[in-house]
């Protein structure tokens, strides 16, 4: 039997024309959609190529672990004897971040727990508005409340001689970190099945022994991962923490009692590469391919970006693991 | 007057409104002790409205408007006088699901103690005891005996249900309220569970919704037939099934309605 032919017509033509047209189409937006699903993976990669990338010749070069890490000596300006020390660098961050944590995690679980438990609907609309806007403030604007408002606070209550300090700092960014805290908590708290708080009320339990004894205790992977996105926030704040410290290096800690000397000046991971950035020259190689001595300032500040990356990385995969420590929980 | 004192359970006009809507209308029923009394009646009739008024956790949900009274043992629960928590700890509850805590089996079952008594007031070893002797009268104790540290959540639906109903035990109450509570359970089970509430009906008096009317011919000694809201019928069960007053509760257990 034979098969038909199809004429060709120009209506013919047309609409195989259009089909294909419709293909390609469908392919593009396909390919665009995956391509932005895998940005944010490309972004992060680069960010860590390019980080690393300037940071390189120093760790191929001069890079000594008990020089890096274990040396308070912060010198990287000096003519005659550079030193790239950053445990006082590494001590000023930490110090900010107990303080900052010391602050935001019983206000911040504080709310989270009264939003979602404690108050009713339309209190519970207007302190989400009010966290919200918490997390809209800038950062520097955070950083002017550390210098006017906070600094001569503390020097009248302590009688400190300066008031830009770890404790200010802490103060400042603990505040910064409360909504992120609070939105997660609250979120995990919200996600306790409602057959256990009703098993506990129909007991006799209070509102409070209930939350105590049993919203706690089944959202606290959540908690967890809510304080430690708060941490990841204190440890790559920048701009507040520049203001508030007085950017001194300077190790807090000591063996003297209370050990952690939080009125002493500080100065961060974060404030110390924005702060020298602009003054650190990127000089390269000359001839025999070694670097000039001052292209090493520029390096090194570098080295301090891939030690915060891997920091945060560190803390949000720990957060990571532990969200997902709920959810398998829960199946 | 020898008939009052067997009553647990009285419930006075009742009716309960969840805002605008009307679920229970004048609801006049007497509860006997140390019976099982079933609740039955299609979906949206009310029954678990009603079980939930008799611990009051209707007041879980907001607009909750309730008329009338219900009266345990003499005393009307929603009178202003009346401690939520020490009625709660008299009336103890079992739901649909199996909603153990996410907390070990041993802690499931002290908790009602822990919560109960102020700190100090209980030593460990009396703790232990009371745990032990109410996963015993749900035979449960053989079964979990080595593994009281493992999580309730992780057992079986069956002995999570037994779980639930154990950590009420150690508060002595006098009322269990089941809210269908073999629904999420297979045929063994279910049995399982009836079989512990003859058992139980010595010491409580149980009542029980349920969706399935041949369980509460099995397993109850009264029946309360409801229907949109009302209490048609409330008889014996054995009348009930047999020989119904009312032709609306024939239609129902005919299987012609619901």
């Amino acid at each position: 039997m034979a098969i038909p032919q199809k004429k060709i017509t120009a209506a013919n033509i047309f609409q195989w024309l259009w089909k294909w047209i419709r293909q390609l189409c469908e392919w593009f937006i396909v390919g665009l959609i995956y391509l932005c699903g895998v940005s944010s993976i490309i972004f992060v990669f680069s960010i860590f190529y390019f980080v690393f990338r300037e940071g390189a010749p120093f760790l191929r070069d001069c890079f000594d672990f008990k020089n890096f890490f274990l040396s308070p000596e912060w010198y990287p300006t000096s003519i005659s004897n550079k030193r790239y020390g950053i445990l006082a660098l590494l001590a000023g961050t930490g110090s900010v971040t107990i303080v900052a944590m010391l602050v935001a995690v019983p206000f911040s679980l504080g709310t989270a727990i009264f939003i979602a438990e404690f108050c009713k609907k339309k209190t519970k609309e207007a302190m989400k508005i009010v966290v919200e806007i918490l997390a809209a403030i800038p950062s520097v604007v955070w950083g002017f409340i550390g210098l006017m408002v906070t600094n001569p606070l503390i020097v009248k209550l302590t009688g400190a001689p300066i008031g830009l300090n770890a404790l200010n700092a802490g103060i400042i960014v603990g505040l910064m970190s409360v909504p992120i805290i609070v939105s997660i908590a609250e979120d995990s708290i919200r996600a306790v099945p409602d057959g256990y708080i009703e098993a506990a009320e129909a007991l006799g339990a209070t509102r409070w022994q209930t939350v105590y004894r049993v919203i706690l205790p089944a959202a606290k992977n959540g908690l967890l991962a809510a304080v430690l996105l708060g941490v990841g926030r204190a440890v790559g704040e920048t701009m507040a923490v520049l203001m508030a410290t007085g950017h001194s290096v300077n190790i807090p800690f000591n063996g003297e009692f209370p050990y952690f000397h939080a009125l002493e000046s500080v100065r961060t991971l974060t404030a110390t590469i924005v702060a020298e950035m602009g003054e650190a020259p990127r000089l390269d190689a000359g001839m025999n391919g070694s670097f000039p001595a001052e292209a090493r300032h520029y390096q090194v500040l570098f080295v301090i970006g891939i030690v915060l990356f891997v920091i945060t990385f560190v803390i949000n995969t720990i957060a990571d693991l532990a969200v997902k420590g709920i959810r398998q929980k829960k199946v | 007057m020898e008939q009052k004192t067997n009553i647990s359970i009285e419930t006075d006009n009742l009716s309960l409104w969840y805002g605008k809507f009307q679920a229970l209308y004048d609801v006049s029923s007497r509860i006997s002790q140390n019976k099982i009394t079933a609740l039955i009646g299609p979906s949206g009739c009310g029954k678990t409205t009603l079980l939930r008024c008799f611990n009051r956790m209707n007041e879980r949900f907001a607009n909750v408007h309730i008329n009338g009274e219900v009266k345990i043992t003499g005393k009307n629960i929603y009178d202003p006088d009346v401690s939520l928590i020490e009625l709660r700890k008299a009336v103890g509850m079992v739901f649909q699901r199996p909603n153990p805590m996410p907390l070990s089996i041993y802690d499931n079952v002290a908790f009602g103690l822990r919560i109960h008594t102020q700190a100090g007031r209980i030593n460990r070893a009396q703790e232990a005891e009371a745990v032990e002797k109410a996963l015993q009268e749900v035979f449960l104790f053989d079964q979990v005996k080595d593994h009281l540290k493992k999580r309730g959540t992780d057992l079986l639906l069956e002995q999570q249900q037994k779980l639930c109903i154990a950590r009420l035990l150690p508060l002595k109450p006098s009322i269990l309220l089941m809210d269908e509570p073999c629904s999420a359970l297979d045929a063994e089970a279910t049995e399982a569970v009836e079989d512990l509430l003859r058992t139980l009906k010595e010491k409580f008096t149980i009542v029980i919704v349920t969706h399935n009317m041949a369980q509460a011919r099995r397993i109850s000694d009264e029946s309360i037939y409801m229907l949109k809201g009302q209490l048609i019928e409330h008889s014996r069960t054995a009348e009930l099934f047999l020989t119904p007053k009312d032709k609306r509760t024939e239609e129902y257990i005919e299987g012609r309605y619901g």
